[in-house]
């Protein structure tokens, strides 16, 4: 939509403010914020953050405007980088429960007959829809950034395929390349899907791997697991690439981490349960966990174990985390400011948690020196808080991405405003 | 209580001691109230719209004796809240703990009785497995008293159950005791798809509305055949009483009791009265529709659960007293989740006698019913509607106490009511907000600083939990 929408920043903001529309570049002083910069300046009380065509270029106090430059007054409100929303299927599956709806996975059985067909090809990015309702849902709650991700299906197959971190201002050039991860399920939640044995599933990863070296040819008639495409995908990753694991057993992730070193791989570990138990191998390797401090409950076997206390425990030993929220991975993917909260209320230090959604995520996805910061140079993608940014009665009062003001309406505002109560009170 | 509609001469059992009845299946929950003992200076949400700052709760025998500042009461145990926060005890009317068990193995899928639309019959209670380790993960987010409910796999799932969330290793021995059973409904796509991709009934929405009609009409028959046959005895045993052997008919047959149906006995139950009936509904027009099955067949309906249109019709459900027990966050996970919003529980509470509550429906969600409370709170507050925290508390209180029929025993501080108590380490509307202590009948159930080594489960026993839950 091009057209600019011009709404009232609710009167907290103090000024009457015109926010554009997600098209319009701006030039933005947001003056006395707390700044929240996750750099070595730390938090800075009443700052200034001074947005220039879609960077940030100067945090400091008592910034000058300048000609054309939006002044936005903070008055004391905490802004933070956007938020990380986590693993998601955003934009690839519009109503979880509508497969019309949902082009996350795939699967070949029916076609070829059997079970198991690997297809690290499958890459869910060219189905990517900006301008699906649950971005919109989830970027008013100021998540600017997500992996959209593949889900392996109980009857896909163990290589989910790839996918990469968008950003979520409804461009169509979403993806940043350097993002691009290939998944990987492992564990008993795979083994449906891989031979119905974990054994088979390490037997599979292996077989696929030597089948993309060319130092060791497979003879006319050997049976091969990757179509000639996945092979060269699978190499790629294989050359220092990234694959994400989403595994939770210890066993289980010291295999991975054995299988990475073997094979040149940089791993990230997903869900993790019972990573904690493997914390001081992980921050040896320098190998980060995707985590969801909901859990402390054993799903499965490979949950055993699972504690409100796994992300304290992993960031007290080393270990880089972020996190993603299970439960309702896409449509609530803003939940894990939520999960971030509830971390540092079970020991995992506040500072930690807002680098967990922001610093942390992108270095983990290749994108470290472009987003997860408020300091010169990088993407102006922000958000102002009503209060405490981790804390659930606080809202997202305004969100910029690459220093273009975001529309703070979504589908569910528009429901909320129709069925809106007709004998409210106003508050002041 | 006799909940129970058939139960030939035998209903009329009185129960003694800590047993409310000695019925099969009735509860043998006992409380061991703690010492006597007085929570200080904390800021109280009584769960009945109120808010003392600087108030004590007074806690004897198990029950609440008084709420206010200054308590006179020297034998009690003092617990300095200075800076606390304490609620009742919270309650989740939507549970499948026990049910859907965790670990979620194969051997535990125990929730849906997914082989008919209709199997009221069923009794999710004889599906719990008390060892579930979520019992004890939701009693450390101040979970007290819960509903666990079949799924929404069938049009009527069956018959739920109010258990007090204690350690026990049977479910009888968490069994709230005289809490009504409950029954499950479901609408919508659930048993249309369940049923529908078997290739049988229902497949669509008019055939689930057909299904609970029909269901219904058995039940009035049976209902019939039942109070014939009371009559019929009736008119026997009178008969057989009178003036020694005058009238006497020798030749009249004592009448035979029809067959019990144990699915229709839980919609007559329902009809009756006995049986609170909790609909898994989304959609605004399907929760009308069911409103008027409510009418055709004369039943009241506690609660629309899920209802993520709720907002849609909060009016009506305000005036017909009908809860909604709703998530805060979900939504789009289908079609009829589609039009979920933050506002659902604010709105759904704002109209004059409107009942929201808070359900979990999750392992995870039950042990933060308090923050879910807070987002639909800050929410509708960003609204414009007046919700302070002393009137949300009720959506995790009061009102799911109201939906269960238990409303006279807990889900407020008033003397007298069982002594469920949640003494917080601050504002529970918080995402720092976690129980300190959890009282259940006037006895510590949870004390954060000292947790249960090892843990409650006997799953859990002996396996890596690693010190921590």
């Amino acid at each position: 939509m091009n057209r600019v929408i011009q709404r009232l920043v609710p009167g907290i903001l103090g000024a009457l403010v015109v926010l554009a529309g997600t098209t319009q570049a701006q030039d933005v002083l947001i003056r006395g914020a707390k700044v929240y910069t996750q750099t070595e300046r730390g938090t800075l009380e009443n700052a200034d953050v001074l947005v220039r065509n879609g960077r940030i270029a100067e945090v400091g106090k008592g910034l000058a405007s300048g000609a054309g430059v939006t002044v936005i007054e903070a008055r004391g409100r905490p802004l933070t980088p956007g938020l990380f929303g986590g693993i998601t299927a955003l934009g690839i599956e519009e109503v979880s429960l509508e497969p019309s709806t949902v082009d996350s996975s795939t699967v070949y059985e029916e076609a070829r007959g059997t079970a198991f067909e690997p297809r690290p090809e499958f890459d869910v990015t060219p189905a990517f829809n900006p301008d699906s309702v649950a971005i919109g849902v989830n970027r008013v709650e100021g998540i600017t950034f997500a992996m959209v991700a593949p889900t392996a299906l109980p009857d896909g197959t163990m290589f989910g395929g790839q996918g990469a971190v968008a950003r979520l201002d409804g461009r169509t050039d979403a993806f940043a390349a350097a993002s691009r991860t290939l998944f990987v399920d492992l564990g008993a939640s795979a083994t449906a899907s891989s031979g119905k044995s974990r054994a088979a599933q390490f037997m599979l990863l292996e077989q696929a791997t030597r089948e993309t070296q060319p130092a060791k040819p497979l003879r006319d008639g050997d049976a091969r697991l990757l179509t000639p495409t996945g092979r060269e995908v699978l190499a790629r990753y294989l050359a220092g690439g990234r694959i994400a694991f989403s595994v939770d057993r210890a066993a289980d992730i010291r295999q991975v981490l054995a299988y990475s070193e073997r094979n040149g791989v940089h791993p990230v570990i997903i869900g993790g349960a019972q990573a904690w138990q493997v914390a001081a191998l992980l921050a040896k390797s320098h190998v980060p966990v995707v985590l969801d401090p909901f859990l402390d409950l054993p799903g499965s076997f490979d949950q055993l174990g699972a504690s409100l206390e796994n992300a304290a425990r992993l960031h007290q030993a080393g270990v880089p985390i972020t996190f993603t929220n299970f439960s309702m991975p896409t449509h609530a993917a803003h939940k894990v400011r939520h999960a971030a909260g509830l971390a540092v209320a079970h020991g995992l230090p506040w500072d930690a948690a807002l680098a967990a959604l922001t610093t942390t995520p992108a270095q983990v996805f290749g994108l470290g020196t472009e987003l997860g910061r408020i300091a010169p140079g990088y993407s102006a993608d922000l958000v102002l808080w009503s209060g405490d940014p981790l804390e659930v009665t606080t809202v997202a009062e305004q969100v910029w991405i690459e220093g273009r003001s975001q529309s703070m309406r979504s589908r569910q505002t528009e429901l909320r405003d129709r069925y809106r109560p007709a004998t409210t009170p106003s508050k002041p | 209580m006799a909940w129970r509609s058939f139960s030939g001469a035998a209903l009329a059992v009185l129960a003694f001691g800590a047993y409310a009845s000695d019925e099969p299946y009735s509860s043998t929950y006992q409380a061991h109230p703690g010492p006597p003992t007085v929570i200080r200076n904390a800021t109280v949400l009584d769960g009945t719209g109120r808010r003392l700052d600087g108030s004590d709760v007074l806690i004897r025998d198990g029950k609440i004796v008084a709420v206010g500042p200054g308590l006179d009461a020297d034998d009690a145990t003092v617990v300095d809240a200075k800076g606390r926060w304490v609620t009742p005890g919270l309650i989740d009317v939507h549970s499948h703990l026990g049910v859907y068990a965790s670990p979620g193995v194969n051997a535990s899928q125990d929730g849906n009785e997914a082989t008919d639309p209709v199997t009221a019959g069923v009794w999710a209670e004889h599906s719990v497995w008390p060892q579930d380790p979520g019992f004890a993960t939701a009693l450390a987010g101040g979970v007290t008293t819960l509903q666990v409910l079949p799924g929404s796999a069938n049009l009527i799932g069956g018959r739920g159950v109010t258990l007090r969330n204690v350690p026990a290793t049977t479910y009888q021995a968490m069994k709230f005791p005289g809490a009504p059973q409950g029954l499950k409904m479901a609408c919508g796509e659930n048993p249309k798809r369940v049923y529908g991709s078997r290739k049988a009934a229902p497949s669509t929405r008019m055939g689930n509305v057909a299904g609970y009609r029909q269901a219904f009409a058995d039940a009035q028959d049976y209902q019939r055949q039942q109070e014939k046959y009371a009559r019929d005895l009736a008119a026997y045993e009178s008969k057989q009483s009178k003036d020694k052997d005058k009238d006497k008919d020798k030749d009249a047959e004592r009448p035979e009791p029809p067959k019990r149906d144990l699915r229709l006995e839980t919609l007559v139950a329902a009809m009756k009265g006995e049986v609170p009936v909790h609909i898994h509904c989304y959609r605004a027009d399907e929760m009308v529709t069911m409103l008027d099955l409510a009418r055709e067949f004369n039943f009241r309906i506690a609660a629309f659960h899920h209802g993520v249109e709720a907002y849609k019709i909060a009016d009506r459900l305000a005036q017909e007293g009908v809860c909604g027990a709703l998530w805060s966050d979900w939504w789009g996970f289908k079609m009829e989740a589609y039009d979920g919003i933050w506002e659902n529980l604010a709105f759904v509470d704002a109209p004059a006698n409107g009942c929201a509550i808070v359900h979990s429906d999750d392992a995870d969600g039950i042990q933060r019913l308090n923050q879910d409370a807070a987002k639909g709170m800050s929410r509708g507050q960003r609204a414009g509607l007046d919700i302070p925290p002393e009137r949300a508390i009720r959506w995790i209180t009061s009102n799911p106490a109201k939906a269960l029929g238990i409303a006279d025993r807990v889900g407020t501080l008033e003397p007298g009511k069982m002594a469920d108590v949640v003494v917080w380490n601050g504002n529970p509307f918080s995402v720092y907000a976690l129980p300190d202590l959890v009282y259940i009948d006037g006895a510590v159930a949870v004390d954060r600083k000292a947790p249960p080594k090892p843990p409650a489960s006997d799953f859990l026993l002996g396996q890596p939990t690693g010190g921590a839950r």
